[in-house]
């Protein structure tokens, strides 16, 4: 049979969202990939420019719709960076359990957006019913459900709403017992096994060459994490380790975001009863100065970073935002080639992509 | 007596009534007279009577086996819903649970509008469908509800003599068709699910046949009456369960549904084969793929779990409704909880599961049946 390019997307069910990823197959096996991506740029950099420090917020929500807060709260944490200013303790531990549930829920709809990849139609439904307890939570500290605006710069916008860490404990208790069920679920069917050991394997140095961050990362073995390596907020005064998984195929990388699910219940326990009472947020000055901030985080998704430039105005000059999907996609030929047709899902699934993100 | 009887009854009964005409315009004088004599008394000849008493035979049965096709697509969807943690269909019709849902929407594909793909080799591309559907309901021809309930010759008719064959020689088109409208589409997606369809099938169906090649060795028969008859002591699915297991994951195949649904793998390949059938085309398509998990049902039922063979209090055919209703049910089961298998997997698993398997449940059988056991 002749070679022959495919397009996968821009509308296609594999690309949860709009972006192409051309494959050239023989037969069924694909000897060549190309992602393309571009097809959702909206240009927040360039808006951001155009907006106050204090406009700019819900913009940033806008950037992922799987983790909004993750990057509302990466805005934030630069522009602190830029005006010198130190989040009050409550704050920063606020935004640690909200981080952390944002973390849950993101993963929980990988999951549910991979059981979908693979065909297996109840894990999509079970993972998108469990996300809701977090989504719950989120909403009842910010007040909405998918773009929460909740990070405000020098602090958060609310304090926990009452019996929150009650709340919290609860979610972490019901998730925990949910995952072993999910763990029956999917690696209790040999298919699914079947489908991902030894599927898209990325090497250690092929994923460090590639500016890989997040959980492929981590599931090639390299134990990397901000959280723990440039601890932010208050991740230094709490106790949890980042996963890493050897293998570096796709069963890695749905083992380490399961983990991390548990490690992220770990630090919500910690985080809430922690938590000190006191100010949860700083009034911060209208102009930023004159000067650049630096902000990185671990993202659901990988490492994502903002850089601003001030210009002593009530704008900033410029805003770069470092999207870690948009690095990531960048190893799909390495990890495609070779393998079959149906592995497409299973590998790109396995990458968690957000294309909001990934073309800002 | 048995349907052949019924429908005979009513065609004689309607022939008679008409004949009161033909046997008036008698009266004319001349070569008319004589001419409508003749189309009375042919009129009233056993084999037109018998020819149409076997069209009512196949019109009932088939309006039996829509029924069902709807009652099998609700209960999919409200299995599948009490599965997922919803309700299912349930507001249309909602006093009957929803049930109406299926009509409302093969009415919303009625009124679509149907195109043809501009560069679609459009002669394969129409005819393609036509064959689909067309080959799966010839599969009930032979399938009978009970021993009088089926489509039959005479008042003593015992089935069709080789009604087995035919009912898998007519499972087997199906991957033909679907290769057919995958490449006709002139569609990327399309013509990979139809090579898919055609490489699948090459992996399931001979231990498919294999497992039915046992079945008939123990009945010692090609009809379905001569195979539910041989399981009055026993079912053939607990000496031949090996066999069981094994037909079972081949009709998941068969039929095309969920760990081996490739041809039409919506994750990867979109829709499939079906990618560019719109409207009523695409409606056919999937009401006949209920159709062929009826077949699945029905056919697992009469080689395997005694047909309509149950205790006299209920009919035998809504035994056999019954048993057909449970399979499909599991397997639908199965279905909603399982991922998809690669293509590659599923011919190994083909080749060297599944084969294997059949071959030693035939030895099995003929083992049983020279043993003298059955």
């Amino acid at each position: 049979m002749a070679e022959m390019w495919i397009n996968m997307g821009p509308q296609h069910p594999m690309t949860h969202g709009l972006w192409n990823l051309r494959i050239k197959v023989d037969g069924e096996t694909i000897v060549d990939a190309e992602p393309e991506v571009g097809y959702l740029h909206r240009g927040i950099e360039k808006i951001c420019e155009n907006r106050t420090y204090t406009q700019i917020l819900p913009i940033a929500d806008r950037l992922c719709y799987g983790a909004a807060l993750s990057w509302n709260h990466l805005y934030c944490r630069t522009i602190e960076d830029l005006m010198g200013l130190e989040v009050p303790e409550r704050g920063q531990y606020l935004r640690v359990a909200a981080l952390e549930m944002q973390r849950i829920a993101s993963h929980l709809m990988w999951l549910a957006a991979y059981a979908a990849d693979l065909g297996m139609m109840i894990g999509f439904i079970y993972a998108m019913r469990d996300r809701e307890i977090f989504i719950d939570l989120l909403q009842a500290m910010s007040g909405s459900r998918l773009t929460y605006n909740y990070c405000r710069i020098g602090g958060v916008a609310h304090d926990a709403p009452p019996d929150f860490e009650r709340d919290s404990l609860r979610a972490c208790d019901y998730i925990e017992k949910k995952i072993e069920e999910y763990y029956d679920l999917y690696e209790g069917s040999k298919v699914f096994m079947m489908r991902n050991v030894g599927i898209g394997k990325l090497s250690k140095e092929d994923a460090m060459n590639l500016g890989v961050t997040g959980p492929p990362l981590r599931a090639s073995g390299v134990r990397y994490d901000l959280r723990k390596d440039v601890p932010y907020e208050s991740y230094d005064a709490i106790d949890f380790q980042p996963i890493t998984h050897p293998d570096g195929d796709c069963y890695a990388r749905y083992r380490v975001r399961m983990e991390e699910m548990l490690e992220s219940c770990k630090i919500i326990r910690q985080a809430v009863t922690k938590m000190p009472k006191g100010k949860w947020r700083i009034v911060a000055p209208r102009n930023g100065p004159v000067g650049t901030g630096l902000g990185r985080v671990e993202d659901p998704r990988g490492e994502g970073m903002m850089y601003a430039v001030g210009d002593g105005t009530d704008r900033p000059y410029r805003l770069k935002i470092r999207s870690p999907i948009f690095v990531t996609v960048s190893a799909a030929k390495h990890m495609l080639v070779g393998y079959k047709v149906a592995d497409v899902v299973a590998i790109m699934g396995g990458l968690d992509m957000c294309i909001g993100e990934t073309d800002r | 007596m048995n349907l052949y009887d019924f429908c005979y009854g009513i065609i004689h009964w309607l022939v008679d009534l008409i004949n009161h005409i033909w046997y008036w315009l008698a009266g004319l004088p001349g070569v008319f007279g004589d001419f409508f004599r003749s189309i009375g008394d042919l009129a009233a000849s056993h084999g037109n009577i018998s020819f149409f008493a076997i069209v009512l035979e196949a019109v009932i049965m088939l309006v039996i086996i829509l029924i069902n096709v709807l009652n099998f697509i609700w209960i999919d969807r409200k299995f599948m819903g009490r599965m997922f943690d919803f309700y299912g269909p349930y507001y249309v019709g909602y006093r009957i649970g929803g049930w109406l849902q299926n009509l409302a929407d093969g009415m919303k594909l009625f009124v679509k509008e149907i195109i043809v793909p501009a560069k679609a080799d459009r002669f394969g591309y129409l005819v393609a469908p036509v064959i689909f559907v067309g080959s799966s309901i010839a599969i009930l021809a032979t399938i009978p509800l009970s021993d009088k309930f089926g489509i039959f010759t005479s008042p003593t008719d015992t089935g069709v003599p080789a009604g087995v064959l035919f009912a898998f020689a007519m499972f087997a088109v199906a991957p033909f068709s679907i290769l057919v409208a995958g490449w006709a589409s002139n569609n990327k997606y399309t013509l990979i699910g139809g090579m898919r369809s055609a490489a699948q099938m090459m992996s399931y169906e001979i231990p498919l046949l294999l497992c039915v090649a046992s079945v008939v060795v123990l009945a010692g028969g090609f009809s379905f009456e001569a195979v539910v008859t041989a399981q009055e002591k026993i079912w053939f699915a607990i000496p031949l369960v090996i066999g069981f297991v094994t037909f079972i994951v081949c009709m998941f195949a068969e039929v095309e549904v969920q760990p081996f649904d490739l041809p039409e793998a919506e994750a990867e390949l979109v829709e499939g084969w079906t990618t560019e059938y719109p409207g009523m085309r695409f409606g056919l398509f999937m009401m006949t793929s209920y159709l062929r998990g009826y077949c699945a049902g029905a056919l697992i039922t009469a080689l395997f779990l005694g047909g309509w063979l149950g205790p006299s209090f209920i009919p035998g055919p809504i035994w056999f409704l019954i048993k057909a209703y449970i399979v499909f049910v599991i397997v639908e089961w199965a279905r909603w909880s399982l991922p998809r298998v690669r293509i590659d997997q599923l011919l190994n698993i083909g080749w060297k599961r599944l084969m294997p398997l059949a071959i030693v449940n035939l030895i099995i059988a003929v083992a049983l049946k020279s043993m003298g056991w059955f």
